[in-house]
């Protein structure tokens, strides 16, 4: 194995994953992240921010962005119904949700069935990929959500604290 | 033990005394002082001192300590209140509030200031009587530094010895000349004759006393005292002997138990004694007494029967909450709120005869939803006398300033309103009170002349009207000069005429760097205009109001919602969407005439409302929403006034007005271009609430329209 | 164990600390605001000691000790003053009301419960 297996070998990366489907793309995040998954309902939503940015909803009180990671990552069929899914993740002190298009189940994996992704070209950004991991003859795309969501591109969190 | 976790009530504490210090020193009557008052001015001074001593704050307890000396000499009426007292007083106590704050990591504090006041305190406290004290040893009182012989006999045990000793110790210097032979064993005795010499400023009597809990007084001689000079003595000793004089080494242990005459209680380390007879005195290191008579110390209750009633313990009257686990609870209820709407609104699409009950229940379920969020909300609710309370302090210290007499009346201070409208309110409302001392009320003589008395009253009122809290500041002062704001105005390229009405003309010192002041004095001409002060009330979701009579005086009324967390909102939509207008901003709104709407250039459009032109600003293209309607009559204008200038906003429709409950995008988002906050309505979706001054900014090109 | 303590101070700021520093030994603590509440709770109940400032608005401590003497239950209670005025005037006066011990502020929390300790065992 090359020097990659020291980032994201050994057990640090192993653990339970939930997984998501994006068109034909398998993706996981940490168990521990998501707080819940829910429908998707009516979003009002935020002019001028980005179209991945669907708006805000009412999560018990609390207002949540929602984030369309099918735009985000130009994957799947965008339309929006009644089984369209959101999950909703705790991440850097904050609650965002994000639209899929289905949910598929928790996996653990341990650190053997992770790799690193490798290099993939200008195309694909690998640094919010944590590994590829594998489970039988499915490939998951491990995603680093804390930092994707909250990188400036996101558009997510005021970068500078607001002047006063 | 951390002591630490107790310093923010301490902070709170010493500030509630400061304030009260602050007030009382203020309305005492310097002519005929109320000794209840002077006593309730020196228990503050002396809590301060406590709290600050047993907390570590040395500084504090330094010049508190001789706040209270001087305190303590006035209630006891061996000094008279003088003015000039009252302000070193005063001054102290604006000293102690930066050390307290410089202690909560806010700020720092001058030592050098803080040893100033306390000088001159300490002057004042010598007063006209009895020479100066050195100042560590101020409540030494009268007795003279004296050199003296003690001799004593009798059997006395070790722990008993040096429990005195040490006491003689700690009043000054103490030479032992001779002494019995130690004796054998820890708890053994030892018999003779002790011969020491004592330099301190105690007398034979004071000593006596303080020896007789241990000695007969047949076995006790003290001699008399030679005169010693003080400072040879001073240098010698190098500290003071009262365990409470901030500063000195506390090499007493503080603490002790009266000891009785004849029963001394054995206590190794000097720090505390009992009164053997003393009811409830520890039974545990009493020594045999030294008397057979005595009664034996076994024989000493400690404690009554041993039943022990239930007691509610703590403060019974209040509690100490922190404000973050209030907000908390008022962000639930506000949930149980929204929960109840949706609740309301799903069971009115139900059939209602065969739902009658439930609907019922429903009801009920509002009503006590109502009461629980009222209850809620009105724990962070405070009377506005705490801002008021900063004013007597202000007036007497500007009127002094600018050789004004002034009185100053509160109304309605019980009249509550929140905690964080409080907190907005108090930095526009002294402003205000500082305009009408400084332009408002004349000098005595001005006053004389137009046949006034020569005391100007400001008066500060508040009460509740509706679901808002009305707070006036009125004054008896000259009131606006139309005819001086007008000049200004014309002088400064503003558009007036000599008809406009009164109520515009007062409307111009609103505008931005607008100041009627001739002379721009330290006073209110710091640059801050009453521009200023409108916004920071708008921004607390208010609005103020300005009457003026020119001769009799001035009256600016705030109208506020009585919480920040709560708005009362105008909602309007355009497409689908739908927003919320803080009503503080609104002017009017209304339906417009094709006729009433100009371009300019073929792009701006203007619309002429009451005379004026204004910008029109189109809410759907703000937003890159499409719009509803197709043609600007077709939909609804409002017209709002932030930031000292107006903007016409166009919308498709007027939905209603109501109170929401403010929510922050911040929490999980980010700030929001026109948008200050959002909330959620009835139907459980998200409205944002419009940044109106934003918008306003937009519309004069002060910002860039995104 | 589970012995009671009254405290009558008016600076919460002492009060807390002396409860904080007796409830953490086991004590039970009941805390008045003034001498006139440290009385009313003194009837209330029965305490076996009482730790009282001296100087304080409505009842300072020389007089809520007074008062407590007169009471049967009271009678030979430890009271203990607590007083930033460390003269023997004050000591006297204490003694002269019927106070079993002094003890001076400042003090920490180690003190308190030393003296406490020494009364109750």
């Amino acid at each position: 194995m090359s020097d990659g297996t020291q980032h994201i070998g050994g057990n640090q990366r192993s653990g339970e994953f939930l997984t998501f489907t994006l068109g034909d793309e398998e993706y996981g995040v940490e168990i521990l992240k998501v707080q819940e998954i829910r429908g998707y309902d009516t979003v009002t939503s935020i002019a001028h921010a980005p179209e991945f940015i669907k708006g805000v909803i009412n999560l018990r009180g609390l207002i949540v962005p929602i984030v369309d990671m099918r735009i985000k990552f130009s994957l799947g069929n965008v339309e929006y119904n009644e089984f369209t899914v959101v999950i909703i993740l705790n991440i850097a002190d904050r609650v965002v949700g994000i639209v899929v298009d289905s949910v598929s189940d928790v996996i653990t994996l341990d650190g053997e069935q992770i790799r690193p992704a490798p290099q993939l070209g200008a195309a694909v950004d690998t640094a919010y990929i944590l590994g590829l991991g594998s489970l039988d003859d499915r490939m998951i795309i491990l995603v680093d959500i804390e930092r994707l969501m909250t990188h400036p591109d996101m558009a997510l969190v005021d970068q500078q604290p607001l002047a006063a | 033990m951390d002591v630490s976790q107790f310093h923010a009530v301490f902070f709170e504490e010493a500030n509630e005394h400061l304030e009260s210090l602050e007030s009382l020193l203020l309305s005492l009557d310097l002519a005929e002082p109320d000794a209840e008052q002077l006593n309730a001015i020196f228990r503050a001074a002396h809590s301060i001192k406590g709290g600050a001593a047993t907390f570590g704050f040395r500084d504090v307890a330094e010049l508190t300590h001789a706040l209270e000396t001087l305190l303590d000499r006035l209630r006891k009426q061996e000094l008279q209140p003088t003015r000039p007292m009252v302000d070193a007083l005063l001054a102290g106590g604006d000293i102690l509030h930066s050390q307290l704050a410089a202690h909560r990591g806010q700020g720092s504090a001058d030592p050098a200031s803080a040893e100033a006041a306390r000088a001159r305190i300490e002057a004042l406290a010598s007063g006209d009587c009895a020479p100066a004290a050195v100042p560590v040893t101020a409540l030494a009182g009268p007795a003279p530094l004296e050199r003296r012989s003690v001799r004593f006999r009798g059997a006395l045990a070790q722990e008993v010895v040096d429990n005195l000793l040490g006491e003689l110790r700690g009043l000054g210097t103490l030479e032992v000349l001779s002494e019995p032979a130690r004796a054998r064993g820890k708890a053994g005795k030892r018999k003779g004759s002790w011969v020491l010499v004592l330099t301190a400023r105690a007398s034979a009597d004071e000593l006596q006393e303080l020896m007789q809990f241990v000695i007969q007084p047949e076995e006790l001689e003290i001699g008399r005292g030679e005169p010693v000079d003080d400072m040879a003595a001073e240098t010698d000793q190098g500290f003071g002997f009262f365990t409470d004089a901030p500063g000195a080494p506390q090499e007493d242990p503080g603490y002790g138990f009266f000891e009785a005459p004849q029963a001394p209680t054995a206590e190794a380390s000097g720090g505390f004694g009992f009164f053997a007879d003393a009811p409830g005195a520890p039974s545990e290191g009493v020594v045999v007494p030294l008397q057979a008579q005595t009664k034996s110390a076994t024989s000493l209750p400690i404690a009554p029967a041993p039943r022990v009633v239930p007691m509610s313990g703590g403060d019974s009257s209040s509690i100490r909450v922190s404000v973050e686990k209030v907000d908390q609870l008022i962000n639930l209820v506000g949930e149980l709120v929204i929960t109840q709407a949706m609740l309301a609104q799903t069971s009115a699409q139900l059939d209602p005869l065969q739902c009658g009950r439930l609907s019922q229940r429903l009801a009920q379920l509002e009503r006590n939803t109502r009461d629980l969020q009222e209850a809620v909300m009105s724990i962070r609710m405070l009377p506005i006398a705490f801002v008021f309370s900063r004013f007597p302090r202000l007036v007497h210290d500007l009127a002094s300033k600018l050789g004004k007499q002034v009185e100053l009346k509160t109304v309605g201070e019980g009249t509550e309103l929140d905690k964080g409208v409080i907190e907005k309110i108090a930095d526009p409302l002294t402003h205000l009170v500082r305009n009408s001392l400084d332009h408002g009320i004349e000098s005595p003589e001005a006053r004389q002349a137009a046949g006034k008395p020569e005391i100007g009253t400001i008066t500060l009122r508040a009460f509740h009207q509706g679901g808002s809290i009305v707070i006036e500041v009125v004054d008896d002062g000259g009131g606006l000069d139309r005819r001086r704001i007008l000049a200004k105005a014309r002088s400064r390229g503003m558009q007036v005429s000599d008809d406009m009405s009164d109520q515009d003309v007062w409307q111009l010192i609103f505008e931005p760097g607008f100041s009627t002041a001739e002379v721009v004095s330290d006073v209110s001409g710091r640059g801050v205009g009453m521009d200023v002060v409108r916004r920071n009330i708008q921004a607390a979701g208010g609005r103020v109001e300005l009457s003026s009579v020119t001769g009799q005086g001035t009256r600016i009324s705030i109208r506020l919602p009585l919480t920040l967390a709560i708005l009362d909102g105008m909602s309007i939509a355009v497409g689908t969407e739908m927003f919320i207008l803080p009503l503080s901003f609104v002017v009017e709104s209304m339906q417009p005439k094709a006729a009433e709407i100009h371009t300019v250039q073929g792009a701006a459009r203007v619309i002429q409302v009451r005379g004026e032109h204004l910008t029109v600003m189109s809410l759907s293209r703000l937003l890159d929403i499409p719009s509803g309607v197709e043609r600007l009559e077709q939909g609804i204008i409002v017209i709002l006034e932030a930031e000292g200038g107006k903007v016409a906003l166009s919308v498709d429709e007027l939905v209603g007005q109501h109170q929401v409950v403010i929510k922050s995008l911040e929490t999980n988002y980010r700030k929001v271009p026109y948008v200050s906050g959002a909330t959620i309505m009835g139907d459980g979706r998200v409205a944002l609430i419009l940044d109106v001054a934003a918008l306003v900014r937009v519309a004069y090109g002060l910002a860039e329209a995104a | 164990m589970g012995k009671t303590v009254l405290t009558v101070d008016d600076s919460a700021s002492i009060r807390q600390m002396v409860a904080f520093t007796l409830n953490s030994a086991g004590y039970r603590v009941v805390e008045a605001v003034d001498g006139q509440d440290g009385l009313d709770k003194a009837k209330a109940g029965t305490v076996d000691l009482v730790l009282t400032d001296q100087n304080m608005p409505r009842m300072d401590g020389l007089t809520l000790i007074k008062s407590l003497r007169a009471l049967p239950q009271y009678k030979a209670a430890p009271i203990l003053v607590l007083t930033t005025e460390a003269s023997d005037g004050m000591k006297q006066q204490g003694k002269a009301a019927g106070a079993t011990g002094w003890l001076v502020k400042p003090f920490d929390p180690p003190k308190l419960l030393e003296v406490v300790k020494k009364v109750l065992g």
